[in-house]
């Protein structure tokens, strides 16, 4: 039953649409339903990334924390967006701490579960791999466009 | 996306007092001006701006950001940037300025009506969309959703934060903030703004978009726009200039073909799609 409604949860989100009903229920063997509360970290910077999140709703902020220096917010990622892709990526750990800054809810995804039905499936591996790499695309260039500094005085 | 009728001289600026002098942030500021002699009607159309004149030391254009329903003065919000504006930035209640205006065209309120609103700021570029959302919100059923996105560089950065609550309480205008950089304990969205666009539901065949800020982020928010299939006619952008006369005459705007002052500043994105892309231009 739980993987029932797993299954439509992830069909539902942005980064699985589209994938037919077999690779949904592949990737929902791996997946389960997670709540985090306001200030409560998903991951932290230097842990093992053995996850990823599809977010539901609630917020999160990607935080670096550079030596003598206050935490620095790098991008929020919300409803309807994935996190992590350190998972897919060797040697899988964390490069940034994950904080809730609202009460969000998730599907959080085992990586390494999700890596070897990819590896054993060759077009669902390809398939998430597109989609990571589009995420990635995305969040490259929002992050040069950051870089750029849009509303600065120059 | 008719001229409204400027003053009798356009070229003559007219005393105007400073009623009010609101700080927005460490360098932007919110004036409220009415005129001294009492012969000018203030009367503009949102999306109109003014020039506005620093006795001494020289003359701005500066987009009106006030409620187009309030006929007794002018609200500009200006930042401190360079000479003119700084003095602008430096006048108190009481004090007086040159104002010559208003120029320019006006939002395509009324090709938007029936329709959803999608306005997209950064930065200063709030201010000139601000007199848009105040239309909005006083005939809001006239239009369909209506979202406001907004980017500006830092938390501090934000205009208008105070007035987010009433337009999404009392108008159901959705609107998203974002920063670019931030510490810990800002409790909204951090990433350039058109990293917002795909939080809003948005049907291509039925949306109007107004947009205003830096050109670098009107060219990657309508490259955002076009993932969405968003078609250029559909795309409203108030464009900025070096302003002088703001009458087509000396040229100083001129973009391609075009004066900004005079046949904008808001052009629909079909109009400016190839003259955007040319350098120098």
């Amino acid at each position: 039953m739980e993987i029932d409604s797993l299954e439509g949860l992830l069909a539902g989100h942005s980064f699985l649409k589209g994938l037919d009903p077999e690779q949904i229920a592949l990737i929902a063997g791996c997946a389960r339903n997670v709540r985090f509360e306001q200030d409560e970290y998903l991951f932290r910077e230097g842990d093992p990334a053995d996850t990823f999140f599809v977010v539901r709703e609630g917020l999160v902020a990607l935080e670096l924390y550079p030596p003598g220096k206050d935490p620095v917010v790098l991008q929020t990622a919300g409803a309807d967006e994935i996190i992590g892709w350190s998972w897919m990526v060797a040697p899988h750990v964390w490069r940034y701490s994950g904080l809730a800054i609202e009460p969000t809810r998730a599907l959080a995804i085992d990586g390494a579960c999700l890596r070897r039905k990819a590896d054993d499936n060759p077009l669902l591996g390809y398939l998430l791999l597109t989609r990571v790499a589009e995420v990635m695309a995305h969040r490259l260039e929002a992050t040069r466009l950051q870089l750029l500094d849009l509303y600065g005085r120059d | 996306m008719s001229q409204a009728p400027a003053a009798a001289d356009p070229m003559v600026p007219l005393p105007f007092r400073v009623t009010n002098s609101k700080p927005e942030t460490s360098d932007t500021v919110t004036l409220e001006l009415a005129p001294i002699n009492g012969e000018h009607r203030v009367s503009f159309a949102a999306g109109q701006f003014n020039m506005l004149y620093a006795f001494g030391v020289g003359e701005s254009a500066i987009s009106i950001s006030g409620d187009p329903s309030l006929q007794d003065r002018y609200v500009h919000t200006l930042r401190a940037i360079g000479t003119v504006t700084r003095a602008l930035h430096a006048l108190r209640e009481g004090d007086v300025l040159g104002l010559r205006g208003p120029f320019g065209n006006r939002w395509p309120l009324d090709r938007a009506e029936g329709r959803d609103v999608v306005i997209v700021a950064g930065g200063i570029g709030l201010a000139p969309l601000r007199t848009a959302i105040y239309r909005i919100a006083s005939d809001r059923n006239r239009f369909g959703q209506v979202s406001v996105l907004y980017g500006c560089r830092t938390p501090d950065d934000v205009l208008y934060a105070d007035e987010f609550s009433v337009w999404h309480h009392n108008h159901r205008i959705n609107v998203q903030t974002t920063v670019d950089r931030s510490r810990s304990g800002w409790r909204g969205r951090v990433g350039v703004v058109t990293t917002l666009i795909p939080t809003v539901s948005l049907d291509p065949d039925n949306v109007v978009v107004m947009l205003c800020g830096p050109e670098v982020m009107i060219h990657f928010t309508v490259i955002e726009l076009h993932r969405r299939r968003v078609r250029d006619d559909d795309i409203f952008i108030a464009m900025e200039r070096n302003m002088k006369c703001a009458l087509g005459f000396c040229g100083r705007c001129q973009l391609g073909p075009t004066f900004v002052c005079k046949d904008g500043s808001i052009f629909p994105y079909s109009r400016l799609r190839r003259l955007l892309t040319l350098k120098e231009l």
